[in-house]
């Protein structure tokens, strides 16, 4: 099929960026989002110009690094997968599409469709752990977890922290991803013991950075490629007030 | 052309420091003679850690809470994305929860065995005994591994043994763990022990004196170079499967850290010791480089099968039960469809070099959930399955619990790596290759969900314990400087070499290199191997590396963000590695494991190793610049395990 594509250009974090119009024929549906852009910059190398940045590694949905806004949706129209898995079978002969970086205050872009999302890291850095120092753990099975509890919060423990749930927040709230890994440890024994101290640490460096607030719109949810539920939010809030 | 290898014996230099005692004690007589560092020394020593997959993320970390200043490096945005993420089927660890038999004995005896009698007995012993403590450490750091309902932690069956013993969390085990690694890295850099150091790649290492002492990195987004030192280096940098392009791998993968590393005087152990994995999703357009695993967990419930009849068109679900040939079954009945990885990818790539293959390429096997599904109930299998599933339907836009998926075998995982010693230290004092980046526990062949065990021990439970004894005799050296004339140097030639790569100005891409290479490597040197093929490659590998740095186009700058620039650079080392492969298969004149060369095999096709002449890790020294590689080699002494021929009948 023969595509025209509409992708953000930005030299650097410091440069004003716009929309260069590429034409993209031949396109196999059998691609995906990403071989089609492997192949756009073949062309573009051929002829010169300076490839399309974008950022990507594991190719299979895994290692959330890739992610853009495709016709405005990020990771594309498609729910439930990331770019990388985003067949290009779901677009017809003769489809404009529009590319862009992930829009978020707290993610600045670098060049062309490559964000820093270092802020998530931050996050992270600020309580999403268990403090467990190597070889002081229990015998595993002396820690008992119900399989549905397990079940809940390998659900949430699957977040690939890409950062859609920022990017396709109104707000550019971070709630979704902070809910995540506070409903994984909530959920389990391993996480209560220091449930206060991890939900505060992470909700004010949330805070600090620049997300925005919730408001329950639920854009977070809709657009996740590992179904993260709106569920966990709630979980948050709840772990939040107790820890007041 | 005439391929000269020279032979030499050094064993002084390639002592592999194996404690003393019976096996079974050896690690705990090791743990409790080995020089230990006290708390305010630590403070003064540094130590760099490149890459962060489990191996890395567990290493800093445990360095981190002993209280050593951390330094960690990785090429990704952050430490979160290295590729142990993909890692999907599980860990194994010889709890014997299940009452199955299972030991430590058997564990070891089993890894072994599936390496095919050429890895080292003390440090798989030791990896099957520090297996229970890594399921330990990762539950307690919150790890939803698979449970039963009281609550007990559950395990599944996996290719190669007669046990359950791999603890898994779904098909996204390595997610799991690597994210709890994570977490653990995390918690020390905000207690300050470990400094990160994201998206920058380590292009040199820089040797003084004879002793690993820092590195030279590309901060990516700048295209700085910058210089860190450290008293000690360790290399968690992952495998060089990426070499033959289409692959299972993460696409961005490389071998640049430890290549340098071989370079400046580190010997690489069983280059050609690669694994093709049997299960992944096959190619579907030419500008694909990954192909997805399926995890080989499914050939628990899958069934692997072929149309009976040559070029049979017709659609799976039409071939009638008595037209299927269930060719695992019919050839290995004690194993079945668990047979290991090596022989299930020769025998996928057998049945469809001779026309029995499905598909529009006809390089493709089935994979039927058809019996499962009937016996176990569809709920069951999407239990264990569910996302694998998810993702096949995703990709491939056709559905495995009504059609049976269709696989075939890409290369997977490098056994080969690093040779280090039963400390984990290379052949360079103070640098130390851990996780996949070392050649250790495998052998020739790696058994399924023994990668994620290996390298959380070597991480968070053996380097650890063994770089005090390293460490403890650098108490009194100063914080090392950047500026004495070693990295000058290292830094003068890596900014050389990029220049060059970028002034070269050719027509063809890097990728272009990479696709040509990828090809020779998996049609001369990939599953099946023979002397013709393999001299065919070193000379295509070799007119390849000079078209390479005549005809190589990299747009942009060297100070820019410049994905081109990354690519090139580990293509030019690939180019460089790739010989090393080759010689490595060549010169091992025997099957062994993932290891197969055709002239040598038993009257039924089957492996057939020469134990009197090849028991030994061939380690390669680097000579210098257009000088042939020097190997050198490790006898393997068999004190505990009686060599057998494997058989899988």
């Amino acid at each position: 099929m023969n595509l025209t594509l509409k992708i953000w250009r930005q030299k650097d974090t410091k440069s004003k960026g716009k929309f260069v119009t590429y034409k993209m024929p031949d396109v196999s549906p059998e691609m995906s989002f990403l071989e089609m852009l492997d192949a756009l910059n073949h062309k573009l190398i051929g002829s010169g110009d300076d490839p399309v940045a974008f950022e990507h590694d594991c190719r299979e949905g895994i290692c959330g690094s890739c992610g853009m806004y495709i016709n405005g949706h990020p990771h594309g129209p498609v729910p439930a997968v990331t770019t990388c898995l985003l067949s290009m079978r779901h677009f017809s002969d003769g489809d404009t599409i529009t590319v862009e970086p992930w829009r978020a205050k707290p993610f600045p872009v670098i060049k062309d469709l490559i964000v820093d999302r270092s802020a998530m890291d931050q996050i992270q850095i600020a309580g999403g752990f268990i403090s467990v120092n190597t070889g002081a753990a229990p015998e595993a099975n002396s820690i008992l977890v119900p399989k549905k509890n397990s079940e809940e919060a390998f659900d949430s423990a699957v977040c690939i922290g890409c950062g859609a749930c920022v990017a396709a927040c109104k707000n550019a709230s971070a709630m979704l991803f902070v809910s995540a890994r506070i409903s994984q440890y909530a959920l389990l024994p391993q996480g209560k013991v220091e449930a206060r101290e991890r939900v505060r640490a992470m909700v004010a460096k949330m805070d600090e950075l620049g997300f925005g607030n919730c408001s329950n719109t639920g854009a977070c949810e809709a657009e996740c490629p590992k179904q993260i539920r709106l569920v966990n939010i709630a979980r948050l809030n709840r772990e939040y007030y107790k820890a007041y | 052309m005439a391929v000269q290898i020279e032979k030499t014996m050094n064993m002084e230099k390639l002592d592999a420091k194996i404690p003393d005692g019976p096996l079974a004690l050896k690690w705990t007589n090791y743990k409790a003679s080995v020089k230990l560092v006290n708390p305010a020394n630590k403070r003064k020593i540094d130590v760099i850690v490149v890459g962060t997959g489990v191996a890395g993320a567990a290493a800093s970390s445990a360095l981190g809470e002993l209280g050593y200043n951390v330094k960690t490096f990785s090429y990704h945005d952050s430490p979160r994305r290295a590729h142990a993420v993909a890692s999907q089927g599980g860990v194994n660890a010889a709890k014997n929860y299940q009452n199955d038999g299972d030991s430590v004995y058997r564990l070891f005896i089993d890894m072994i065995k599936g390496g095919d009698y050429r890895s080292r007995e003390a440090n798989v012993y030791r990896a099957a005994e520090v297996s229970n403590q890594v399921i330990d450490h990762f539950t307690a750091l919150g790890v939803p591994f698979a449970r039963d309902y009281g609550g007990t932690l559950n395990t599944r069956s996996f290719g190669g043994v007669q046990v359950s013993r791999t603890f898994y969390a779904k098909g996204q085990t390595g997610q799991q763990c690597l994210l709890a690694s994570y977490a653990s890295l995390n918690r020390q850099i905000k207690n300050g022990t470990v400094v990160m150091y994201p998206r920058r790649e380590m292009l040199d290492l820089v040797v003084i004196d004879g002793r690993a002492r820092g590195i030279i990195a590309r901060n990516m987004i700048t295209g700085e170079i910058e210089r860190h030192s450290a008293h000690a280096v360790v290399l968690a940098t992952g495998g060089y499967g990426t070499i033959f392009y289409l692959s299972t791998l993460a696409v961005n993968s490389n071998a640049t850290a430890a290549w340098k590393a071989y370079k400046k005087g580190a010997y690489f152990a069983n280059p050609s010791f690669v694994q093709i994995h049997p299960t992944s999703i096959p190619q579907m357009n030419e500008f694909q480089a990954k192909l997805t695993l399926m995890s080989e967990s499914l050939r628990n419930d899958g069934r692997i099968w072929v149309p009976k009849e040559k070029g049979d068109k017709r659609p799976p679900n039409e071939i009638p039960e008595n037209e299927r040939d269930y060719y695992l079954e019919r050839r290995y009945p004690a194993f079945g469809n668990l047979v290991p990885r090596d022989i299930a990818s020769r025998a996928a790539k057998e049945r469809c070099d001779a026309g029995y293959g499905v598909g529009p390429t006809g390089l493709a096997v089935y994979l039927d959930f058809r019996d499962s599904i009937g016996k176990q109930g569809k709920k069951a299998i999407e239990g264990k399955y569910g996302n694998l599933f998810e993702m096949y339907r995703t990709i491939t836009g056709t559905d495995p619990y009504t059609e049976p998926m269709k696989i075939y075998p890409a290369g997977h995982y490098t056994m080969g790596g690093l040779w280090v010693d039963y400390e984990l230290m290379t052949t360079i004092p103070g640098l130390y290759a851990i996780g996949e980046a070392n050649f250790s526990d495998h052998g020739a062949n790696r058994l399924g969900a023994s990668s994620l065990m290996q390298i959380a021990a070597d991480g968070y439970f053996i380097l650890p314990v063994t770089i005090n004894n390293y460490l403890s005799d650098q108490i009194r050296v100063a914080r090392i400087p950047t500026d004495a004339p070693e990295f000058d140097e290292a830094e003068r030639s890596v900014k050389e070499r990029l220049e060059r790569l970028v002034s070269i100005r050719g027509k063809q891409s890097a990728t272009t290199f990479h696709k040509r290479l990828g090809l020779i490597m998996w049609n001369h040197c990939g599953m099946s191997r023979n002397e013709k093929g393999l001299l065919k490659a070193l000379s295509l590998v070799k007119d390849l590396r000079e078209e390479f740095w005549k005809d190589l186009r990299v747009p942009g700058s060297l100070y820019d963000l410049n994905q081109e620039l990354e690519k090139a650079s580990r293509i030019a080392d690939f180019l460089e590695l790739a010989d090393l492969l080759i010689l490595d298969a060549l010169n091992r004149k025997e099957s062994c494991g993932a290891h197969f060369r055709e002239e040598y095999q038993t009257a039924e096709g089957e492996a057939l190793r020469n134990d009197a002449e090849y028991t030994f890790v061939s380690a390669w020294e680097y000579a210098g610049e257009g000088k042939p590689h020097i190997l050198h080699r490790e006898e393997l002494k068999f004190m505990e395990v009686e060599m057998k021929v494997r058989s899988y009948k």
